[in-house]
């Protein structure tokens, strides 16, 4: 029982998670509408066309009405980039869109302080914010001439920073001396104050905890600006990352989806031909097949890590079997899937069985084939990083998991790019072949 | 003897409950060489069965089907089928789905290529020797495979519905090309079909089947395909015995369909 009571904690802040990110969703589509709208009515500007399907009085619920728009998808990616560019400072987008990025700069403010004896005294801080990356400056600001004497500190943006402000004056807050008002504002132990690019409070103990504003700008270490990916790619694609280059890396992935991808092939089409062929080979493999099936290839890792190690052969033992029942099952379902009468036909003009396999069932089952070879390719793609996030020595999934360790953001969402162009140029390059090779498919 | 016997044909299916279907009992019938005999029946009497068995793709539980002297044990390229549709290869063009049977048999290029010349002009298609077949019309899809059958050189077509999924015009025009290949070749030709029109346009010989156990109702002799060859169609159907024998043929099997769902309101 206790475990529903968690579970549906944990759905309550779920919920809430997505209540709180409903009104930028809100925002997003309606974003979408208004682009709609501006799109309709440029085009109406431009020369209408009267193609097949702008000529169509009902399109709503007719799907072959609706191609998807090049210019939306132009926008919505740009708009990501701008986005992102907008929170990260980017150079690459025009300053007006930058959201307000976090101070860096010189702030100078008062402070009064009470003295144990009643009376009071006042002085002043200099507090310059410097941006990450670079050396702490040295600040210096007159002592004054009171008892209580002027401070300096310097703070990394997006950090804060205690100041104690009694340490150079003639007193000090054991003695029972404690800060007032900052900038004329009162405060009192454990209060703030509000300036124009500082937070300060006041903290239990009577120093100063000074905050400089953050802005809406992402760190750098939670989200680089684009043009820092990029940069990094160059310099990961001639220098390398741990002295191994981005392509390196690249190669070894790639390397390992191919040959698990091949020999699951090798092995898994005659698996799938024997089981469309021979009701002993259906039976004697259709419990493992149909277990091994819903297993995720990611639930083998630790077992396969376990029996190979980490090295290539055991990725490779990974995607062979990420493959193999994928390509059995799309063999076994094409050669299935054969019209009786086709056989037939063959028989009838005189093919032998071995002829009937070669110019019947083969090409037959082709297009299931090459169905079963994008799903694989993906799931091995996918499996390779999983099981290089795991352990492995080179690697994209392994470079980004290093540079996650380091809090090299920027590797980690190039690593990120490159894994999802390379997803996509293999499934584009299977869909090439299939066309290509099985140009009958599903016109039979 | 040359031609085609169908001795004592039964066909006993046992079924998973342990019952059993009868769908052929005792059918007995000889083709001489150079027959034409379309054969309708409602649905389930065994008709598609029959022609399966002579074609060898089943083994009759009783009798036998003898061929120029020889007795049928499995498919083979003297019986060349035609199929409703689908039955082409769309991973090969026109000229390789109609040479296939002279591949398969290992026929010289030369030789092979001259028999599918031959044949596309025989069904019109010269133009479309190099088309996959996907992208030819359902009545040009059925000439391919008119062809490929010829192709072979069959001593026995045989056609299950091979016009059963065309529009009535292309249909018509499919018919006279069957009544003309027929004539040219001379071939033995068992065909089967739903349209009692067709059956009698295409059958010197008209094989009425009636269900449960599938049996050979009644046999017409018809003059109409005879007729029919190198003719309009619609002038045989003008005959003055054709409207007769149609009327006679349909009501005959509409009997059949009226017994059949009364017995099955019985079981109800």
């Amino acid at each position: 029982m206790s475990v529903i009571v968690q579970l549906f904690d944990e759905l309550i802040t779920v919920l809430q998670t997505m209540l709180q990110i409903l009104p930028y969703l809100v925002g997003y589509v309606a974003l979408i509408m208004a682009t709609t709208v501006i799109w309709r009515m440029v085009k109406r500007f431009l020369t209408p066309k009267s193609d097949f399907g702008s000529l169509k009085t009902v399109t709503f619920g007719d799907a072959s009405a609706v191609t998807s728009n090049m210019a939306a998808s132009v926008i919505s990616v740009v708009f990501i980039f701008l986005v992102w560019g907008a929170f990260t400072g980017s150079k690459l987008v025009p300053g007006f869109v930058h959201m307000p990025g976090a101070f860096q700069g010189e702030v100078t403010f008062s402070y009064d302080i009470e003295l144990p004896d009643g009376a009071t005294t006042s002085a002043q801080a200099k507090v310059v914010v410097f941006p990450a990356g670079t050396a702490a400056p040295a600040v210096e600001i007159e002592e004054g001439t009171g008892s209580a004497k002027n401070d300096a500190i310097a703070i990394q943006s997006y950090r804060n920073k205690l100041l104690a402000w009694d340490k150079n004056d003639e007193f000090n807050r054991k003695a029972g001396a404690r800060i007032v008002a900052i900038e004329g504002q009162p405060v009192s132990a454990g209060g703030e104050v509000e300036l124009d690019n500082l937070r300060v409070a006041v903290t239990s103990k009577g120093t100063l905890n000074i905050e400089p504003n953050k802005g809406v700008q992402m760190e750098k270490i939670w989200l680089p600006a684009p043009e820092d990916v990029v940069s990094r790619l160059i310099e990961i694609g001639s220098e390398g990352f741990k002295n191994i280059t981005l392509a390196e890396h690249l190669a070894y992935s790639l390397f390992r989806v191919v040959v698990g991808f091949i020999i699951g092939a090798a092995v898994g089409i005659p698996l799938g031909y024997a089981m469309g062929l021979s009701d002993w080979f259906r039976g004697w493999f259709d419990p493992i097949v149909e277990f091994m099936r819903p297993v995720p290839p990611l639930a083998l890792i630790p077992l396969v890590i376990i029996w190979a190690g980490i090295g290539e052969v055991g990725k490779i033992i990974l995607l062979f079997l990420a493959a193999l029942w994928i390509m059995a099952i799309a063999a076994r379902s094409g050669v299935s899937g054969v019209r009786i009468s086709k056989v037939h036909a063959a028989y009838s003009l005189g093919a032998s069985k071995w002829q009937v396999m070669r110019h019947v069932i083969i090409p037959n089952s082709l297009p299931e084939i090459f169905t079963g070879a994008r799903v694989a390719m993906g799931v091995c793609w996918g499996t390779v990083v999983a099981a290089e996030l795991v352990a492995a020595e080179k690697g994209v999934g392994m470079m980004i998991m290093v540079a996650a360790k380091f809090q090299q953001t920027d590797i980690v969402i190039l690593g990120i790019v490159v894994i999802g162009i390379v997803g996509l140029a293999i499934d584009l390059l299977v869909r090439w072949a299939e066309r290509v090779m099985v140009p009958w498919k599903g016109r039979g | 003897m040359s031609g085609l016997s169908i001795q004592n044909i039964s066909m006993r299916f046992d079924l998973p409950n342990g019952s059993s279907v009868q769908a052929l009992k005792n059918v007995s019938l000889d083709l001489k060489k150079g027959d034409l005999m379309s054969v309708l029946g409602p649905s389930g009497c065994g008709k598609t069965t029959l022609l399966n068995i002579v074609a060898g793709f089943l083994a009759p539980t009783e009798g036998q089907i003898m061929l120029n002297d020889h007795v049928v044990k499995g498919p083979d390229a003297e019986r060349g089928m035609v199929f409703q549709q689908g039955a082409l290869f769309e991973w090969m063009n026109v000229r390789e789905n109609v040479g296939f049977g002279p591949r398969m048999k290992g026929m010289p290029k030369a030789e092979m290529n001259e028999t599918v010349d031959h044949l596309l002009d025989v069904v019109g298609l010269r133009d479309f020797k190099e088309k996959a077949v996907y992208e030819l019309s359902g009545g040009m899809q059925q000439r391919v495979a008119l062809a490929r059958c010829l192709a072979n050189d069959p001593d026995v077509i045989l056609m299950d519905e091979p016009l059963g999924a065309l529009d009535a015009l292309t249909r018509e025009k499919m018919q006279s090309l069957v009544l003309k290949l027929w004539k040219e070749t001379g071939k033995t030709i068992i065909l089967i079909t739903h349209s009692v029109e067709e059956a009698l346009l295409l059958g010197e010989r008209l094989l009425v089947m009636a269900p449960r156990p599938g049996r050979i109702h009644r046999e017409y002799r018809l003059p109409f395909a005879d007729l029919g060859v190198n003719a309009d169609l619609r002038e045989v159907k003008k005959h003055p015995d054709y409207a007769k024998t149609r009327e006679e043929i349909l009501s005959m099997i509409w009997d059949m369909e009226e017994e059949i769902m009364g017995r099955q309101e019985e079981q109800a």
